[in-house]
């Protein structure tokens, strides 16, 4: 299977490009054939995160690694401010979503739990230094 | 209950249609919302055959449909989609309307039709 390893940035407070990253994302996995029901939950989890480092986060990177083993992994890195307790964070309808991402549309307070419940494998480490959250797939050929 | 007809019962106007192929595609269920973060939870393996209102009108209606496969978005209340929103919808080949109802009216009209909520 085609190894893929792609890094993205996103800018702090980018509403306008809000989403760009993971229709990329989704793009290039859907090209080299991921099934459709795991490109939903990768498409899903990745917009989710995308979304937080913009709106909660002062920004980051997300990296993208499919290995020929079948294990991809996205990784949003972002420099801070950390969340606070990732409890409350991962607890449905539980949000800090200022007003203008409200108007967008979230802050239903479903994000990291969304973010969870779809991927096979869910890591998040936090501090005000800032934030990695991993997540994992298993692509079965 | 195939596009064509949910369209008819909503007396939605066509806002774009990008996809005439779809319009003739058999939908049973509607997700209705407008937080996009309550519709990207209802992922499930019948996206594709589930229509979203909607009365957020901005592009992460449509960046949460592409996220799902959804492809027929109706805006509620008489809603419009400003050029560059609509530009997005035409770029992910989408078939966006906007009916007159409200998001309550709608969703009673189509449920009475026999669209449900999904899996």
């Amino acid at each position: 299977m085609q190894v893929i390893n792609q890094q993205f940035i996103v800018e702090r407070d980018d509403y306008a490009n809000a989403g760009k990253v993971s229709s990329q994302v989704k793009q290039t996995l859907n090209q080299i054939g991921i099934p459709g029901e795991l490109l939903r939950r990768v498409a899903v989890a990745c917009y989710e995160a995308e979304i937080n480092m913009i709106i909660h986060a002062w920004g980051g990177t997300i990296q993208c690694t499919l290995e020929d083993n079948g294990e991809l992994t996205l990784t949003f890195k972002d420099p801070g401010p950390g969340i606070p307790n990732i409890d409350k964070a991962l607890t449905p309808g539980w949000s800090t979503a200022s007003e203008k991402a409200r108007q967008l549309g979230f802050g239903a307070g479903m994000g990291l739990f969304n973010i969870k419940r779809v991927s096979d494998h869910f890591d998040i480490q936090t501090s005000p230094q800032g934030t990695t959250l991993t997540i994992g797939f298993l692509v079965t050929s | 209950m195939l596009a064509n007809q949910i369209v008819q019962k909503l007396n939605a106007t066509a806002l774009g249609v990008w996809n005439q192929n779809l319009m003739n595609k058999d939908y049973q269920y509607v997700f209705a919302t407008d937080l996009m973060s309550d519709a990207l939870a209802m992922i499930n393996n019948s996206c594709d055959q589930t229509v979203l209102l909607t009365g957020l009108c901005n592009a992460q209606s449509l960046r949460t449909a592409e996220m799902l496969d959804l492809e027929l978005i109706i805006y509620v209340r008489g809603k419009k989609l400003d050029e560059e929103v609509l530009k997005l919808a035409m770029e992910m080949g989408f078939n966006v309307f906007s009916t007159d109802y409200s998001m309550f009216e709608a969703s009673g009209i189509l449920y009475q039709e026999g669209l449900h909520a999904g899996d």
